[in-house]
């Protein structure tokens, strides 16, 4: 095999699990060192830059992070990834944290951009674009900024406070806000100056059962969840009927029978058409629901709606099966009498769609079979080379963190393009640095040695008090203590063990001192399927790379390291008499907009 | 700052017959200098128990002072243990052995406790042939006080303060020949493809079994000039042959040609391989034996593998013709015959 290219910065990002699967790439390992450490306020700044709500992905956050996480590998559960944010959000200095940020009024660079909609993906291009000058002109229908963040999250999950703060930072960054204010035709908008626009109006259309029996007539009391929550939010609607079904299984439907239970729900239950291990929901949103008395009742498909003397009854479910063939799943009925359910409301959380009434079909902005714009992946611009797209308007709904990061890269496209420069080539590179971190003998520049502790569990207020008060919080959040010791269960994937084969004496110390039989020397082979079962412990995790070094200087073997289950503990650079290992942190960053004017290196 | 070892271990670990993984042979975090080749001894140890699925409890270490003799706090945590009297491991071994026939032994020596102030007692141990394995880690100084040359120390090996050596080494392997020793290996320690089938033919074989291992110190004898560095070593390596340890159980593999390999059949039917290179040496002969040994050192080469093996000598039990069964587990009704007994030899005298 030929040795592994290690200077390419993906390869050691790759290996930062948690970080390379964050869609944002935030550097984790680093702010967690530093909520250790207890410097709050650094680590909530790395999160700010990087992620921009650290606050509210603390409290909600999909956490992609969290199954990707080495720890996982190595014992039960992963590092609380997303409760450690909150963390730093929670105990940030305010005042500190405000004056680390960027101080309007800014030096205007002649340029104005549109932002449709005020959620997390036109937020994140606002607050990229406006300390380089940009004139930014933000849209929403709604009354406040924050969009599904707002209008989707209740508040018992993510305090409004926590978001209006967050918020806030950027709209003070002299955004010019346009609240209350529906676009009604992207052709207007362009016909105005704006030198681009960015849509990031989401997938605002709930989807709804319109062809079941009784929906007409039971009307009343069916509801499209996402619009409900909304009303919820905006505190329009206030109380729901004491028996509710709840359709749907993602993260929508734990929401909206959470809330359910708030406004006077007594029986809540949620029906699902797939069975309770397959639901989109997040597991933990799950257990929240389950821990609220709300049943899950699964691999049930709605028939219809009951309804008598225009009055809601209930629902008729048919049971299924789930059955699988060449791996696709389908729904098969297992036979028997139909099953009703009573209910006074039934909330209607079977997913979103995109839904764009407002943009005409002849602006240039190509729309494919399923109705969606076609947008570049890369940079996010439209068919029109004036319109961006970001967060769930691009390529459907996902989560908020997505959103951030189709924002800043948004943001990128739309800096390039209004300095004239190309999306494509001229897009800069991640802030890439390797720095050492030995200090002395047995000394290293990070807490190498790897605490033993298992996951700790995030406290929840009393549920008597949270179910009769929408607006109180359930998770408490980690305390102080808890929150370091958790902090200490990260096992800093970012330091990474460099290995110099010119400096090798093939003396094994560090293939016999490594706890996880990472490191093997043996001749080198030609393939790396060949390689991977060569090595001192199988090598099985495809996912995971091997560093192959260059032939050794004694022998002509070759290093193999699997990274896989590396616990970074730097026993193998504490065993070299020669230094050949030595951990190195890496830090990786993705560069956002503000950096291009500032780096000499672009055009 | 101290450092210690992670709890976790690969996952996937595989098990030996027993159900252990290798981590169940692991010892204490060793305290010796970073790079040292007695570390990768004891990891090859280790390594040789876990392949033979032999149970820690039945292993007992023995070791005298030295660098050397503190690595059996590094392997195999679960065994018994003896850290004796500078040079006096042999005595030990030997009371030890005859009380209980049924461990299995690992005396752990360097070159100081065995060449020097353990002489005396390392030459009767190969003599009196106990059956036990007699790892040296040879570096060829005293690394525990500061690298003063050994008496296995090379003539004309240049020390790391620039001194040269004047004193012919002692050669332990052509010292254990000439002694009656059954079963003579050298070894590398940067060489565990070699070191392990050793230590498992040596575990297994019935007597006195001497595996020299040049074992550089990476503090004070890794230097320019040295005989016993890591680079000197790999530079001067020549091997007898590859060793391939069969258990009883296990047929040899395919690939086994007569002309370039020999297979010795050990006391109990197993059977050691040998991949033999140097083809003008004959490992089951002594004369052939110390011929190679001599014929390396006038070409200044580190002559490692098998050098010599007699699989039907007998050991110290055999040859004192002692009980089956181990002498700390006979009771006094055994060992007593009793006053009927005494009397009709007392009858007999009269």
């Amino acid at each position: 095999m030929k040795p592994t290219d290690f200077k390419d910065p993906e390869y050691y990002h790759k290996v930062v699990d948690c970080q390379h699967a964050c869609p944002a790439h935030t550097p984790v390992p680093e702010y967690i060192r530093q909520i250790a450490a207890g410097d709050y306020t650094s680590a909530y700044m790395i999160n700010w830059d990087s992620n921009v709500f650290p606050g509210v992905l603390g409290r909600t956050c999909d956490r992609p992070c969290e199954p990707a996480c080495r720890r996982g590998r190595v014992e039960e559960e992963p590092v609380a990834i997303c409760r450690l944010k909150r963390v730093a959000a929670d105990n940030k200095n305010a005042d500190d944290v405000k004056a680390l940020m960027p101080k309007g009024p800014f030096k205007s660079n002649g340029k104005k951009v549109a932002l449709v909609g005020a959620g997390p993906a036109s937020l994140t291009v606002a607050r990229d674009l406006a300390p380089i000058g940009y004139e930014i002109h933000l849209f929403d229908e709604l009354k406040a900024g924050g969009g599904f963040m707002r209008s989707q999250i209740p508040s018992f999950r993510l305090p409004e406070q926590v978001l209006n703060d967050e918020v806030n930072y950027i709209l003070d960054l002299g955004i010019k806000q346009h609240f209350n204010h529906y676009v009604k035709s992207l052709k207007d908008l362009l016909a105005q100056d704006y030198d681009a626009v960015f849509v990031g109006s989401g997938a605002p259309l709930g989807r709804d059962l319109p062809d079941l029996p009784g929906r007409k007539e039971g009307g009343a009391n069916i509801h499209i969840g996402i619009n409900w929550l909304a009303s919820v939010a905006f505190e329009h609607t206030s109380k729901i009927g004491k028996k509710v079904i709840v359709l749907g299984g993602g993260n929508t439907a734990m929401d909206c029978c959470r809330t359910s239970r708030r406004l006077g729900g007594e029986e809540v239950k949620v029906i699902v058409r797939s069975p309770f291990a397959e639901m989109k929901a997040s597991p933990w949103e799950k257990e929240d629901a389950i821990h609220e008395d709300i049943p899950i009742i699964d691999n049930h498909v709605p028939k219809s709606f009951v309804v008598e003397n225009g009055k809601l009854k209930g629902m008729m479910f048919e049971k299924v099966q789930a059955v699988y063939e060449n791996g696709k799943r389908k729904l098969v009925p297992v036979g028997g009498p139909d099953v009703f359910f009573e209910a006074d409301d039934v909330l209607c959380a079977i997913g979103q769609e995109n839904s764009f009434p407002w943009i005409e079909r002849d602006i240039a902005i190509e729309f494919d079979k399923w109705n969606m714009p076609v947008v570049n992946e890369t940079t996010f611009q439209s068919t029109n080379k004036k319109v961006f797209f970001g967060g769930d308007a691009a390529f459907g709904p996902k989560n908020v963190i997505t959103a951030v990061a189709h924002g800043h890269q948004a943001a990128i496209s739309m800096h390039l393009f209004c300095m004239g420069m190309d999306l494509v080539a001229d897009r800069p590179a991640p802030h890439v640095n390797l720095m050492h971190m030995k200090m002395g003998i047995h000394e290293w520049a990070y807490d190498s040695e790897v605490e033993p502790d298992l996951r700790y569990a995030v406290p929840q207020a009393d549920k008597k008090l949270t179910l009769s008060n929408r607006m109180k919080e359930v998770e408490l959040g980690f305390n102080l203590e808890t929150g370091f010791k958790e902090a200490q269960r990260c096992l800093n994937c970012d330091v990474q063990t460099v290995f110099t084969e010119s400096k090798c004496i093939e003396c094994d110390a560090c293939m016999d001192i490594c706890p996880t039989a990472c490191i093997t020397f043996t001749e080198n082979v030609e393939t790396e399927e060949e390689m991977r079962k060569t090595l001192k412990a199988p090598a099985t995790n495809l996912t995971q790379d091997i560093l192959v070094s260059d032939l050794l200087p004694g022998t002509k073997r070759v290093m193999v390291k699997d990274e896989n289950v590396c616990l970074h503990c730097g026993l193998c650079a504490e065993r070299c008499p020669t230094s050949a290992w030595d951990m190195q942190k890496f830090f990786y960053n993705v560069t956002k907009a503000g950096k291009i004017c500032q780096e000499p290196v672009l055009k | 700052m101290t450092y210690v070892r992670p709890k976790f271990r690969h996952p996937e670990l595989p098990k030996n017959k027993l159900g252990y993984t290798l981590s169940y042979y692991e010892g204490a975090l060793s305290t010796l200098c970073a790079g040292c080749g007695h570390d990768s001894i004891s990891a090859a140890i280790v390594q040789s128990c876990y392949e033979m699925d032999i149970e820690p409890h039945k292993v007992a270490k023995l070791s005298g002072i030295g660098c050397s003799s503190k690595t059996p706090a590094y392997f195999l945590s679960n065994s018994h243990g003896f850290n004796s009297v500078h040079g006096r491991m042999p005595s030990v071994a030997t009371g030890a052995y005859m009380a209980n026939r049924d461990l299995i032994y690992f005396g752990v020596s360097g070159d100081g406790d065995t060449a020097s102030i353990g002489m005396g007692q390392f030459v009767h141990a190969v003599r009196r042939n106990l059956k036990m394995v007699y790892v040296v880690m040879n570096n060829g100084c005293y690394g525990l006080t500061k690298g003063q040359d050994s008496a296995t120390a090379d003539l004309g090996s240049k020390s790391k303060a620039g001194s040269v050596n004047p004193f012919e080494g002692i050669d332990l392997c052509g010292l254990a020949l000439e002694l009656g020793a059954n079963f003579v290996a050298q070894s590398f320690s940067g060489d565990k493809h070699q070191l392990t089938p050793l230590i498992k033919a040596a575990i297994n074989h019935n007597g006195f079994a001497l595996i020299n291992v040049i074992s550089p110190c990476v503090t004070f004898n890794n230097n320019p000039g040295s005989t016993k560095s890591y680079d000197y070593v790999r530079q001067h390596i020549q091997t007898t042959g590859m060793a391939d340890f069969v258990p009883i159980a296990e047929t040899i593999e395919a690939n086994y040609n007569e002309g370039t390999h020999k297979k010795i059949q050990m006391h109990d039917g197993s059977f050691l391989t040998l991949n033999k290179l140097a083809q003008d040496w004959d490992p089951t002969d002594r004369m052939s034996a110390v011929n190679a040994l001599h014929a390396s050192r006038a070409k200044h080469e580190v002559l490692t593998g098998l050098i010599y093996l007699n699989a039907q000598g007998k050991d110290l039990h055999n040859v004192l013709n002692s009980a089956a069964t181990p002498l700390n587990t006979l009771k006094e009704d055994v060992l007593c015959p009793g006053n009927d007994a005494l009397k009709g030899i007392n009858e007999e005298m009269r």
